[in-house]
């Protein structure tokens, strides 16, 4: 209904002025830099240089976003988890108004570009980048949500991967507000869209993925199942299946943990990487013959499962509880 | 402040309607019982002609919600998307009706300066997580839709997903249009979680008109039926089972 005749406004030429309506600041449109569901984001040049500038006809979204961005700033001593925010204002033509927001302008390569330049080699680095970064804001109370290739950039150098839209940003704990399905782990039928940091550390694994599959895929069988087939098939990859799978199945409840074993992995001795078989099918089998495991991952894996025998125990204690409520429930009606 | 729930009827068809009531008519029907009407359209090869768009569109604008034409494989998306943004329209509605009283006539959010915006946005947010909802969704089943009733399955339960994240309650419950025997036949009774749908799904035969106002208006009575108590008990187990996961 609305869409089509709201995105007209925002595509504006340049050169345009764009003037604020309460803090009174200029901005003139330089170009374009990208558009996404919520609004076009330009490359603009405010009084103290080059800015970004976001507008959107749903004040709602910048409000949201330019909340998340605030929450940010008050991060000391943390300026990689999203761009700073400069001003917010509204701007008025042809009797429509037009919120907007700007931030810093991060120059810089999107994150499938810059490996596809650089080799394959930085991958796993950034994705280390990635993790601390992540880290961060799950300390702070946040999940990133719409965690993609797209919301990536590498600035530099030296090389630092940065996090540029914060429109999926949700509380944790909440619903994730915004999504796209290749990184959900809802849509592959792996988790729930609870806001919680392993809703992120799937999308991680996901973005792995993508770098060996460039054009993504559409999900056939889906599950695990899938996943782990399209990392088996790329050599890529499966030097980090185990690392992955654990993302993909959220048994990393933190980003450090993930970070931790992904660099035990990069670090490994080289010999170690050649007796593995390239191709090896993995399931819990491989993580048992696999020799260069070790023993603190297996001792982990004994406490997980330990773990989870206590769970199961309270779920079937729940249960009966609940149908012996049920039962005296009834009695009484 | 705001304790009610929200109610919302999702309708989910392919072009246009042929009999019975004006749909429109009865969208607004709808709005007067504060019950807000969606209506996603959906395509696949062939293209919704003009005369189904602008119902579309009059069913949504009469019903106080949101409308998308969508082609099948994008359904899923913008199935949430489509509800989620009618539900923050409402919450937004009357966070903004609170303001006026306590600002002035002409005063909206919007009218704020974007500091206070931002205070007001976070209520807003808070609203959204934690209020309960009900949605009813209405599915045209004319021969039409046959091809993409699978789609409209996934993304029903892609749908659940997403709302079952929230902190508030939310009830669903499935209609499809025309019925056997009625205008319009319940798949679904009021229940937490669509999980049910699939058997259903699989069984629903399709063909024959498209009663899309009746169909609305029959809708409509099921939302002032509370939902039972069997339901209710049936929302408790599971959140047991969740927690197995």
């Amino acid at each position: 209904m609305m869409n089509h005749t709201l995105k007209n406004p925002c595509k504006v030429s340049p050169g345009t002025i764009i003037k604020g309506k309460w803090h009174g600041n200029q901005y003139t449109i330089i170009k374009e830099l990208g558009f996404g569901a919520n609004g076009v984001v330009y490359l603009a040049k405010g009084r103290n240089g080059q800015v970004a500038l976001k507008m959107s006809t749903n004040g709602m979204s910048i409000t949201s976003e330019v909340n998340v961005l605030k929450s940010f700033a008050k991060v000391q001593g943390t300026p990689t988890l999203g761009p700073s925010l400069l001003d917010v204002d509204d701007w008025e033509v042809n009797r429509s108004k037009i919120s907007f927001y700007v931030m810093d302008y991060l120059q810089g390569i999107d994150f499938l570009s810059f490996i596809e330049q650089k080799g394959k080699s930085w991958m796993p680095i950034l994705i280390l980048q990635l993790l601390n970064d992540l880290a961060n804001l799950h300390d702070n109370g946040w999940v990133f949500g719409d965690l993609k290739p797209e919301n990536l950039i590498v600035t530099g150098p030296p090389p630092k991967i940065r996090c540029i839209d914060v429109g999926g940003t949700t509380v944790r704990g909440r619903a994730i507000k915004e999504f796209t399905e290749f990184y959900d782990r809802g849509y592959w039928g792996l988790g729930s869209r609870k806001a919680e940091p392993s809703y992120d550390l799937f999308a991680v694994a996901m973005i792995m993925i993508n770098t060996a599959y460039p054009k993504r895929f559409k999900k056939t069988i889906g599950g695990l199942k899938q996943l782990t087939e399209a990392i088996c098939q790329k050599p890529e990859l499966t030097k980090f299946n185990k690392v992955m799978i654990k993302a993909l199945q959220g048994h990393y409840s933190t980003a450090i943990q993930m970070r931790t074993e992904l660099l035990a992995q990069l670090t490994q001795p080289k010999q170690d990487d050649r007796k593995q078989p390239s191709a090896v099918p993995i399931t819990k089998k491989s993580n048992k013959s696999a020799k260069s495991s070790p023993p603190l991952s297996r001792q982990h894996y004994r406490k997980t499962k330990k773990r989870k025998g206590w769970m199961d125990f309270f779920v079937i204690l729940a249960f009966l509880g609940a149908l012996y409520g049920f039962y005296i429930f009834t009695k009484l009606l | 402040m705001y304790t009610g729930k929200l109610r919302q009827v999702l309708l989910i068809t392919d072009g246009c309607s042929n009999q019975g009531e004006d749909p429109i008519a009865m969208a607004a029907l709808a709005k007067e019982q504060g019950i807000t009407v969606n209506v996603i359209g959906v395509m696949e090869h062939d293209v919704i002609d003009e005369k189904g768009m602008t119902e579309i569109e009059g069913i949504a604008a009469s019903g106080g919600g949101v409308s998308q034409i969508v082609y099948a494989e994008a359904l899923s998306q913008t199935v949430q998307m489509v509800t989620r943004k009618a539900m923050n329209q409402t919450i937004q509605g009357v966070v903004n009706r609170e303001l006026q009283q306590i600002l002035g006539r002409s005063k909206t959010m919007e009218d704020l300066p974007p500091e206070k915006r931002g205070e007001v946005m976070e209520i807003v947010d808070e609203l959204g997580e934690t209020v309960d909802l009900e949605v009813l969704i209405l599915v045209d089943t004319s021969a039409s839709m046959k091809t993409k009733l699978p789609t409209v399955k996934e993304a029903l339960l892609d749908l659940s997903l997403s709302l079952n994240a929230r902190t508030g309650e939310n009830l669903f419950s499935v209609y499809a249009f025309p019925g056997k025997r009625a205008d319009v036949e319940k798949l679904l009774d009021w229940t937490p979680n669509l999980q049910s749908l699939t058997s259903i799904f699989s069984k629903l035969s399709t063909g024959g008109i498209t009663p899309t106002g009746p169909a609305l208006r029959a809708a409509l009575s099921s939302f002032n039926q509370k939902p039972s108590l069997r339901s209710l008990l049936a929302s408790d187990d599971e959140s047991y089972f969740e927690e197995s996961m």
